[in-house]
């Protein structure tokens, strides 16, 4: 037997590093990757949201109204943005996402309240994602046992106390039982594709740079369009297997509701496909070699995953990450796969989605093709 | 149309600072079999690169098949096979999947006809079903060529296509190549091999990008003015010795029992090599230079700009 050498060892070990400082991009890959992951889980993840947006619809103005908004936004869980006016509204902000919340305090509020005929309040919340809205709601539980406690004096007195004067009805919109499933698993199906979708591509362009097949390629007639075209179909087709896929086990394994057309979904999905595909694209123009590419793709899937409202609340980030997530294109498309099958959302409360989706894929491809190159220079 | 296939002038590349080819000019005549030589890194596969689109030249016009190397890349690509240095058809592919592919990209009408004709040509038909990568080297490169004249081009570009490749596959490819040239197919081709150069029509000879010497094989080895001796006998070894840093000696090139003295100042030479001819145990003979003696002559002259 051969004994085990120091300097044969030492001689990988020093080439090892020579390789390792060499590939510039890997080297920044291992130093950004723990970098970015630390700022994000750090900074940019709450798993208890607050300032949650809030609407009110007040059919009966009064002390009481105004102490109950009050302490809605002295709770630190609920900021009020809007008043609604009607029942319409206050289903379109919900269905369209813009408020998480909606307060409704009903006619002859006040009177009833001051008469013990313990009205009722109606909290609608979107409930999509349970982990969002738990805390908020449990705040409200608690407060509104003795929120009127300071506007019950003199003979208002002997309302305090239990039961409260006034009965707080919560209804959870679009997911009653709070099941994290039917948040989780419509999510899933553009986390898989933003996955598979980006690595694949890129992979497949660099690979032919890296076999040097693309050169025979460049030689024959022919144009840039024809190639990228050309490699896109095949994958556009794997996406549409795997929304598939993800539909039947939802519908079936996990009963998912699926309230909106499913058609309209399908629809949408060729968009965000193709926006993950031209990322996956214009990475492999980059790319020097595969490694490099699926370094790439995991540097752009990974802030996708933790920003876009995937794994954590989206309301629960700072405005910075925010900002961030409302860039990428898995943010709007978890919000247009939500909206259709637990809301039922048509294709007019989607369009504000599916602007930033074109936007994103309209930049990403000009990026791309001012980077591809038809020659070799 | 001329009848020049390539006709370029002033052709020049740079990478970065470095100047890969350097006002370069090119005649080539059709149905002729154009031998491209020279060092590694001496500009041929770039230069070969620029004729078909796949780099655009800094600087140099001309016309290759009759169109603008410079704006018509797209016909060009259209007449031209282009026979890359490695094997760049699809290893994953079958080798009836690739000629198939190539069929298709190049728009070809009787596609199945043509692809199985091919095949059969190559001998490869029961084999049609084999993965590209599992060929052997010398397979693999008649696949490169039957892919490359699929399209039925007018100019074939191959770039070294038979390095690593067995003699008697050489020699079937040279055969190939002949034929095609009597059919008026005009061929430019790269190589290393001296007894490849010597079966071209005509020869250029590239160090540093430029272009050193062009012509037929003889013009070129009468034109390169060499003298050569050619000494025979034992024990060589104790004579190269003695003839280090002689005046007028350029090279001493051994081969087994022979040795090449090679010189360009005849005269000079001679002087030299005198006293040693004396009473010399060996035989000593004037002779011819081989193409091999030109061509490191020329490359020891040439001034690397490379670096």
């Amino acid at each position: 037997m051969i004994k085990f050498s120091l300097f044969r060892w030492w001689a990988i070990v020093i080439k090892e590093f020579i390789q390792m400082r060499r590939d510039r991009l890997s080297f920044g890959m291992m130093v950004g990757i723990p970098l970015m992951q630390l700022i994000l889980f750090g900074f940019a993840i709450n798993s208890d949201p607050k300032h949650l947006p809030t609407a009110v619809l007040i059919a009966n103005h009064s002390v009481f109204s105004r102490t109950l908004t009050h302490a809605l936004e002295n709770s630190g869980y609920f900021q009020l943005v809007k008043i609604a006016q009607n029942e319409e509204e206050v289903n379109r902000l919900l269905a369209l996402g813009q408020v998480q919340f909606v307060l409704t305090i009903p006619n002859d509020f006040a009177r009833q309240l001051i008469r013990k005929e313990h009205p009722v309040l109606l909290l609608e919340a979107d409930a999509t994602d349970p982990a969002a809205t738990s805390n908020a709601l449990g705040t409200l539980n608690i407060l509104i046992q003795n929120v009127f406690d300071r506007d019950l004096v003199g003979h208002l007195q002997h309302l305090r106390g239990k039961p409260p004067a006034v009965e707080l009805r919560i209804h959870r919109k679009y997911n009653p039982d709070g099941i994290t499933q039917y948040n989780v698993v419509p999510g899933l199906m553009g986390v898989i594709l933003t996955m598979t979708m980006i690595m694949i591509t890129a992979l497949a362009m660099t690979r032919e740079k890296e076999r040097g097949t693309m050169e025979n390629l460049l030689a024959t007639p022919a144009r840039p369009l024809e190639v990228m075209l050309g490699k896109i179909i095949p994958y556009i087709l794997i996406g549409y297997i795997q929304i598939t896929i993800i539909l039947l086990v939802s519908r079936f394994f996990f009963q998912v509701p699926m309230l909106g057309s499913l058609k309209l979904l399908y629809g949408i999905a060729i968009l965000f496909i193709a926006a993950n595909l031209s990322v996956g694209i214009t990475f492999s123009t980059l790319a020097k070699n595969q490694l490099q590419a699926v370094q790439m793709a995991f540097f752009f899937f990974l802030p996708s995953l933790l920003l876009s409202g995937f794994m954590f609340p989206f309301r629960g980030m700072p405005h910075w990450a925010q900002n961030i997530g409302e860039v990428l294109p898995l943010t709007h498309f978890l919000r247009l796969v939500r909206g259709i099958l637990l809301k039922g959302n048509g294709w007019e409360d989607s369009v504000p989605e599916i602007i930033p989706i074109v936007i994103f894929m309209t930049v990403v491809i000009l990026l791309g093709v001012l980077r591809y190159r038809k020659t070799l220079d | 149309m001329s009848n020049l296939v390539i006709e370029v002038k002033g052709l020049t590349k740079y990478f970065g600072k470095r100047c890969v080819v350097d006002n370069l000019a090119l005649h080539v005549e059709r149905g002729q079999i154009y031998g491209f030589l020279g060092p590694n890194g001496s500009g041929k596969t770039t230069t070969i690169r620029m004729l078909c689109g796949l780099l655009t030249p800094d600087a140099g016009q001309g016309q290759c098949l009759g169109y603008n190397i410079l704006t018509q890349s797209d016909q060009i690509k259209r007449q031209v096979g282009y026979m890359t240095q490695k094997f760049t058809l699809y290893e994953d592919l079958t080798i009836h999947e690739n000629l198939d592919f190539v069929a298709r990209i190049y728009g070809m009408s009787r596609r199945r006809v043509r692809v199985s004709q091919s095949l059969e040509q190559l001998g490869l038909t029961e084999r049609a079903n084999q993965l590209a990568g599992s060929l052997s080297g010398g397979w693999k490169q008649r696949l490169a060529l039957a892919a490359c004249l699929l399209h039925e081009p007018q100019l074939l570009l191959l770039d070294e296509p038979t390095a690593g490749v067995d003699p008697k596959a050489r020699r079937d490819f040279w055969e190939q190549i002949h034929q095609l040239s009597a059919q008026g197919i005009t061929t430019l081709v790269s190589t290393h091999y001296m007894d490849e150069a010597e079966r071209c029509h005509r020869l250029a000879y590239l160090a540093y990008g430029n272009l050193l010497v062009n012509g037929t094989v003889q013009e070129v080895i009468d034109h390169s003015g060499l003298t050569v001796w050619t000494v025979m006998g034992d024990n060589l070894w104790k004579l190269q010795a003695q003839l280090k840093s002689l005046p007028g000696l350029e090279q001493v090139v051994p081969f087994g029992n022979l040795l090449h003295l090679i010189g360009q100042d005849t005269d000079l030479l001679q002087a030299s090599i005198a006293p040693l001819m004396t009473n010399s145990p060996y035989e000593w003979q004037l002779s011819k230079p081989t193409l091999e003696d030109v061509f490191i002559s020329l490359m020891g002259h040439a001034q690397d700009h490379s670096l």
